[in-house]
């Protein structure tokens, strides 16, 4: 046997060949491998459109791209970024391959829906692509009314309906999950033996069933306005602009959740594993979970604090998104404290896990900047809610993202990834992730405001900075892209377990059989049971 | 390019506030973040595989640290809650006394509208050290004026006023910014305010191109549009009388009472079937779509500018 194959057992991967075994699959495994797919090209185009962003920043004029252009690009970079990568990023990817193999079950609970969930993702892809080749849209991916539903001449309506339809395929995701999860763990598996992964894509599926419909709500009643000119939003139809921000809002802030929940469970495994020790404050981690997702539900009015919205209001939203912070708070702690007398091994998944911590934590601090009712009111719509949200997007979901990606590419592939190339991606996206959107943080408290084509020449020097960044931070991106294809032919045989994790996703071959477990595992111990594992080797 | 700026001028009476707050916060991110660092830091170091660190009783739980580090940042939010909402309330009102200035955002220019009948594009000229209230309304989509070195910021809606005000502490001429998206010229939905002393202010008042005072220009709408047939005085009208109706708080047909402030004046005008007082019907044609924002607003001053003592109209306003 070479050692370039791993061929010498029957796997999810060899277990059929051909488009049909993979278009027609049910298998949660392959699932994950053609979301996997169509998540990276999605990141690709919206990472396309932001590279064309920057470099018409690096000017104060607009040189490269015209005013509609570049609107419909910041557009276009967001809808794309937010409901095509980073909503399904984790759940569909990382969530399908491991939740059933974190419970120990052969499959999620309905298969077939499951594979429904994909075909919808990409109906719903290609109706969007298509609607942006084909004129694009430039309303911002927050389709603020009365501008979206009757001063916008773009493609407005088709790229709803786009997002519309994959509305539908993370409601099936969500509730694969939730069933899954309830009905499917193996004996022994209470609750509170599960993974925090698992707490983690249970506390995000709830946010999806539950918020999703809203936007899908709120979306309809634009298209309805739009076409039909039915007031609704638009007060000169006898409608109420500020409606539409609460429904949207009511579905897009718990959508940040949706986003930076399951980059948490994913950063709770890996602190772990390579800290070789049990996460600290298991039941207070589980929680906090689930307080961020409920409480997260009661904030959506902080978006909205000099909208025009009472300044009662106001006052709710403010200490209702102050509270929120607790649970975060907590997870970081906790993350910190798990490493206190653990034996910490410095593999790249672990590198990312620190990444996000830090950023993570950049990112939720300055998130209380804008709970802070006068201070939200200075830099409300400017660069530093952008710098913000991308160190809470990017920073945290897209690091968890990459951090798992390397953690379960031996699981899901059989194969190693090059360490050393990647411990050098991590730096230059880390080192170019930080260049990018630090000096935004202070063009944000200068006064820039965000969707500006052209701006007065003092901001210059800051988004030059911002820019070069981007562009370390692109070829950050394309590194683990070539070696993780490079890997699949030319990487060491992983072996079944080679972080010697204690997850029952583990205790199966890599890649794993297509029924993932011979024999269903019984659990007896509590999760990360490193301690008792190394004194055991002893 | 003008060399690398790190922190906005200051130069309202709000700025400090906002900007002493700002600090306060960047010193609790410095503390906190400064904190986690250096712990995975130094536990990253210490506890790296192969070192001889003391690894005895590991623990994995502790109900005070858990405690400890919910409560502190409870704690903590509360504080930089109750400053930022203290403010936010200074932030809100106006003191009295305050110039008005109305302010219209339209695809992708700001109309201003002095009292004494000046009118600005774009350019926004106020005086030094008195507390200045912009009413605002849009159009046609949402805009947000905003003056990054006053330190505020409010989004202007169609078919209402929002206000905001400021007090100016330093002369000189500063951006504003539309930060609300709006459309294909957005970034260039912008301008500058020049801060005056009183004397230069009123000189550019007297000097520019006045036209007659907006209740002057008001006074002329209502007489084009007939409003006099039906708002006489004494009730007699099929309208209440308009004598000292501003600010007083008026009874509701079907229940109820509204402060008779610009935003009912404005709503009465365009929408007059919304609000109707008690003992009249809704008789009076709707404005929507023939007067513009401007027109609205030399209405509205107008009305503000009928003094006297308030009649007692038909169905009881007091």
């Amino acid at each position: 046997m070479s050692p370039h194959s791993i061929t010498t057992h029957d796997h999810y991967l060899n277990a059929g060949y051909g488009p049909r075994s993979w278009l027609l699959t049910t298998d949660h495994k392959r699932i994950a491998i053609l979301y996997m797919l169509s998540i990276t090209f999605f990141f690709f185009v919206g990472g396309f459109f932001a590279f064309l962003m920057r470099l018409e920043l690096l000017t104060p004029n607009g040189d490269l791209v015209s005013a509609e252009t570049y609107n419909k690009l910041f557009s276009m970079h967001g809808i794309t970024m937010v409901w095509f990568f980073l909503i399904p990023s984790i759940p569909s990817v990382l969530g399908n391959f491991l939740v059933p193999m974190m419970v120990g079950a052969r499959d999620v609970a309905f298969p077939r829906l499951n594979l429904l969930s994909w075909y919808i993702y990409v109906v719903g892809g290609l109706f969007t692509l298509g609607a942006m080749i084909f004129g694009g849209v430039d309303t911002g991916w927050t389709f603020y009314t009365p501008f979206s539903s009757t001063y916008a001449h773009s493609n407005v309506i088709p790229v709803v309906i786009g997002i519309f339809i994959l509305g539908f395929s993370s409601i099936l995701t969500a509730l694969n999950f939730i069933v899954t999860i309830h009905t499917m763990r193996a004996p022994g598996l209470t609750w509170f033996r599960l993974p925090l992964f698992i707490w983690a894509m249970y506390a995000t599926s709830i946010i999806l069933v539950l918020a999703t419909p809203v936007l899908a709500i709120t979306l309809a009643m634009l298209g309805v306005e739009r076409i039909f000119g039915v007031g609704i939003f638009d007060p000169a139809l006898g409608g109420d602009p500020l409606l539409f921000q609460h429904l949207f809002w009511f579905y897009s802030h718990p959508a940040v959740y949706i986003m930076i929940l399951p980059a948490m469970g994913v950063v709770s495994e890996l602190i772990t594993c390579f800290a070789r020790k049990k996460v600290f404050g298991y039941r207070f981690m589980a929680y906090s979970l689930l307080a961020i997702a409920s409480v997260g539900f009661l904030v959506w009015g902080h978006h909205m604090f000099v909208s025009g919205q009472s300044a009662y209001a106001g006052m709710v939203f403010s200490a209702l998104s102050f509270i929120v912070a607790v649970p975060s708070a907590v997870k970081v702690f906790n993350w910190a404290a798990t490493l206190y007398k653990g034996t910490i091994a410095y593999h790249t998944p672990v590198l990312y896990g620190f990444g996000f911590i830090g950023l993570f934590t950049i990112g939720g601090l300055t998130g209380l900047f804008l709970a802070t009712l006068a201070l939200d009111v200075h830099v409300h719509d400017t660069y530093f809610v952008i710098a913000h949200f991308h160190y809470i997007m990017v920073g945290g979901a897209v690091m968890g993202y990459l951090g798992g990606i390397h953690y379960w590419w031996p699981k899901m592939t059989g194969r190693m990834y090059p360490e050393g190339w990647a411990k050098f991606a991590a730096l230059v996206l880390f080192v170019g992730f930080n260049l990018t959107f630090f000096p935004q943080f202070i063009l944000g408290y200068l006064g820039m405001p965000r969707r500006y084509h052209v701006y007065p020449p003092e901001f210059q020097v800051l988004n030059v900075l911002s820019t070069a960044g981007a562009t370390i931070l692109g070829i950050g991106y394309l590194i683990p892209f070539i070696y993780l294809i490079w890997s699949l032919r030319h990487g060491k045989n992983a072996g079944p377990n080679p972080w010697r994790s204690t997850g029952l996703e583990w205790r199966t071959p890599s890649p794993p059989p297509v029924h993932n477990f011979d024999e269903i595992p019984v659990v007896t111990t509590e999760p990360y049971t490193y301690v008792a594992e190394e004194e055991q080797r002893e | 390019m003008n060399g690398l700026p790190l922190f906005p001028r200051a130069a309202s009476t709000i700025a400090p506030g906002v900007d002493a707050l700002f600090t306060g916060l960047m010193v609790m991110t410095i503390v906190f973040s400064g904190l986690i660092f250096f712990a995975i830091a130094f536990f990253a170091i210490r506890y790296r595989e192969g070192s001889k660190a003391n690894r005895d009783n590991p623990r994995s739980e502790s109900l005070p640290l858990e405690l400890t580090w919910m409560l502190v940042p409870l704690g903590i939010s509360f504080g930089f809650y109750f400053w930022g909402t203290t403010l936010f309330t200074r932030m809100h009102v106006a003191p009295p006394g305050a110039v008005d200035i109305y302010v219209v955002g339209k695809q992708w220019m700001w109309k201003i509208q002095h009292q004494q009948g000046n009118r600005e594009i774009n350019e926004l000229h106020v005086p030094l050290g008195r507390p200045v209230r912009l009413i605002m309304t849009s159009q046609d989509v949402i805009h947000s004026f905003f003056i990054p070195a006053f330190r505020i910021k409010q989004d202007v809606l169609p078919g209402r006023y929002t206000t905001e005000w400021f007090q100016a502490t330093q002369p000189g001429e500063y951006h504003f910014f539309c930060s609300q998206f709006c459309g294909t010229s957005h970034a260039s939905m912008r301008g500058r305010v020049v801060v005056m002393e009183q004397a230069a202010y009123e000189r550019w008042l007297a000097g520019a191109t006045p036209g007659a005072p907006m209740a002057t220009q008001g006074e002329e709408l209502f007489e084009r549009f007939g409003c006099a047939t039906c708002h006489r005085a004494n009730n007699t009208g099929r309208g209440p009388t308009l004598a000292g109706v501003a600010n007083s708080t008026v009874e509701l047909e079907g229940g109820g009472t509204a402060v008779a402030d610009r935003e009912y004046l404005r709503q009465s005008i365009l929408d007059p079937a919304a609000k109707v007082v008690r003992g009249y019907k809704p008789v009076m044609p709707v404005f929507r779509g023939q007067l513009t924002p401007d027109q609205v607003a030399q209405l509205v001053e107008y009305i503000r500018s009928l003094g006297g003592p308030r009649v007692a109209a038909k169905g009881g306003a007091q």
